[in-house]
């Protein structure tokens, strides 16, 4: 059985590509088949970050209207074994996206043995964002340690709750995990920032990762390399280790205090 | 004879008779003015109307309508009934003097009307029908819970930008961001009852409040929040 994963937040710019990437990369690594949608039809960002623009020729919603075929469709990652790209289309808009098509396509995966599928969720609530989490059994919510994210994402937790469809046939709800992304703890610990604590207090649900403010993240993606791939990264191995906990490791939370030696010394060297 | 020979008395087999209590529908007649040739006139149109449904059939007379000082002249009403085919068996409510005029031309009188003097007991009854609702999830900015006719009971925080609304009281056994509101339809009783407040607003039968700013003795503490003389009162719950 494929596991169906929305990457989702409410508020825009906290971080789901760039979270979507990584995980779905992550996974992949680990030797799981995966497969990678951008639901974000209109805005079409994850095959930058992961690098295959230049290979797009089919997407997600010449699928639906059945232009073409899946297979067509989906786009092999060079790095990475089994990991796939579904590439969101440029020229449409969010109406394109149909409820029969969706979950035919999630169909179509799950005969090609595929066991993840992480959906990237456009930002809003509107009907992207609705059909991005409609058919998860599990779902990320990336926050970033200030108030409006954390309220966008407890909407959007609301709306998991009630709009799904595990929730509208009565099944098991869908297994909710928090990404705090964009976490710098030396601005939490002066208090320009939530701290980790409040966030997961606001929101009462558990913490699957902390990834730090990290330059890194902005050079990867612009060279199209999910920040995973990136081992010296701070945020890579935070991404690395999400993935080793999502799939059950006992890992502890790393970097969630200042390590001023460590800051300085990355200063200088300008990494 | 004293009461207890009475029921031995009827008690015993060899009576020609026995009493028992028995309930019936009767038809009650309110009656709102006393002129007699108005009554007549309407009356024998209600009859026409429906010839046989009102043959024989007993007929109480509400004199709730009638100012204390009136004068009815019962004989004539009596006749008026009966003239319809009617059988008037009785009053109900009025003025005692009213009904006094009423036994003497020869009518029983009722016990008056139950929904009209509400015993304090039909109040406990209402409390035992009262719908509870029970909810274990927390609740997230955007959703809205109401409990109609009773209690709402929430184990997990109510988030700001969501809404708690209730009949009755409000139970937090949470912490309260969002907003509270107790006594929707007017229970000037209800309270809201929680472990930690930080509401945006809170509402008891209509009288809202902003929360900027808490009291120190409430934070951080479980308080309730109360009508007292038309303030919402909040204050913590003793330990």
């Amino acid at each position: 059985m494929a596991r169906v994963i929305v990457v989702t937040s409410g508020k825009g710019g906290v971080g789901k590509t760039t979270t979507s990437a990584s995980f779905a990369t992550g996974l992949a690594q680990r030797g799981y088949k995966t497969a990678v949608i951008d639901f974000d039809v209109g805005l079409r960002n994850l095959d930058l970050i992961m690098g295959c623009e230049r290979r797009v020729v089919y997407d997600f919603v010449n699928v639906i209207n059945r232009e073409a075929n899946l297979n067509q469709a989906l786009i092999k990652d060079k790095r990475v074994e089994n990991l796939y790209i579904l590439p969101a289309s440029q020229t449409r808009d969010k109406e394109a996206l149909s409820h029969e098509g969706v979950e035919r396509i999630f169909e179509e995966l799950q005969q090609n043995d595929f066991e993840y599928v992480v959906c990237d969720s456009p930002a809003g609530i509107e009907r992207g964002a609705l059909m991005a989490l409609y058919f998860a059994d599990e779902a990320l919510i990336v926050t970033n340690p200030e108030v409006s994210s954390v309220r966008d994402s407890d909407r959007i937790l609301g709306i998991l709750a009630s709009k799904s469809r595990r929730a509208e046939q009565g099944d098991e709800p869908v297994k909710e995990h928090l990404v705090l992304s964009r976490y710098a703890p030396i601005r939490a610990t002066n208090g320009d920032m939530l701290t980790v604590d409040d966030v997961v207090e606001i929101l009462s649900i558990p913490l699957l990762g902390v990834i730090p403010d990290s330059q890194s993240v902005l050079q990867s993606s612009n060279a199209g390399v999910p920040i995973v791939l990136d081992e010296t990264s701070d945020a890579g191995q935070a991404y690395a280790d999400l993935v080793g906990r999502f799939l059950g490791e006992d890992l502890p939370h790393r970097f969630l205090t200042p390590e001023k030696k460590n800051f300085f010394k990355r200063l200088f060297k300008g990494n | 004879m004293t009461l207890e020979s009475i029921t031995r008395f009827l008690a015993e087999d060899s009576s020609p008779f026995e009493l028992k209590g028995s309930l019936f529908t009767l038809t009650v007649m309110h009656l709102r003015r006393t002129d007699w040739d108005a009554v007549a006139y309407h009356l024998a149109q209600k009859v026409r109307q429906a010839p046989g449904f009102f043959n024989n059939i007993p007929v109480v007379v509400d004199l709730q309508a009638l100012s204390p000082d009136a004068t009815v002249d019962f004989g004539e009403l009596w006749n008026l009934l009966r003239r319809q085919g009617m059988v008037p068996v009785g009053v109900r409510n009025g003025a005692s003097q009213l009904q006094t005029a009423a036994v003497r031309a020869g009518f029983a009188v009722l016990p008056e009307n139950r929904a009209l003097t509400p015993k304090p007991n039909d109040q406990a009854v209402s409390a035992v029908a009262k719908h509870n609702k029970i909810i274990h999830q927390p609740i997230r900015s955007g959703q809205q819970v109401y409990a109609p006719d009773g209690d709402l009971i929430l184990l997990g925080p109510i988030s700001v930008g969501a809404e708690v609304l209730a009949d009755g009281n409000i139970h937090v056994y949470g912490t309260l961001r969002g907003r509270a509101l107790a006594g929707v339809k007017g229970d000037i009783e209800a309270r809201i009852f929680c472990t930690n407040l930080e509401a945006e607003l809170v509402s008891i039968a209509g009288r809202y409040r902003t929360i900027e700013e808490l009291e120190p003795e409430n934070r951080d503490t479980p308080v309730q929040l109360y009508l007292s003389e038309d303030r919402l009162i909040i204050s913590p719950l003793p330990k």
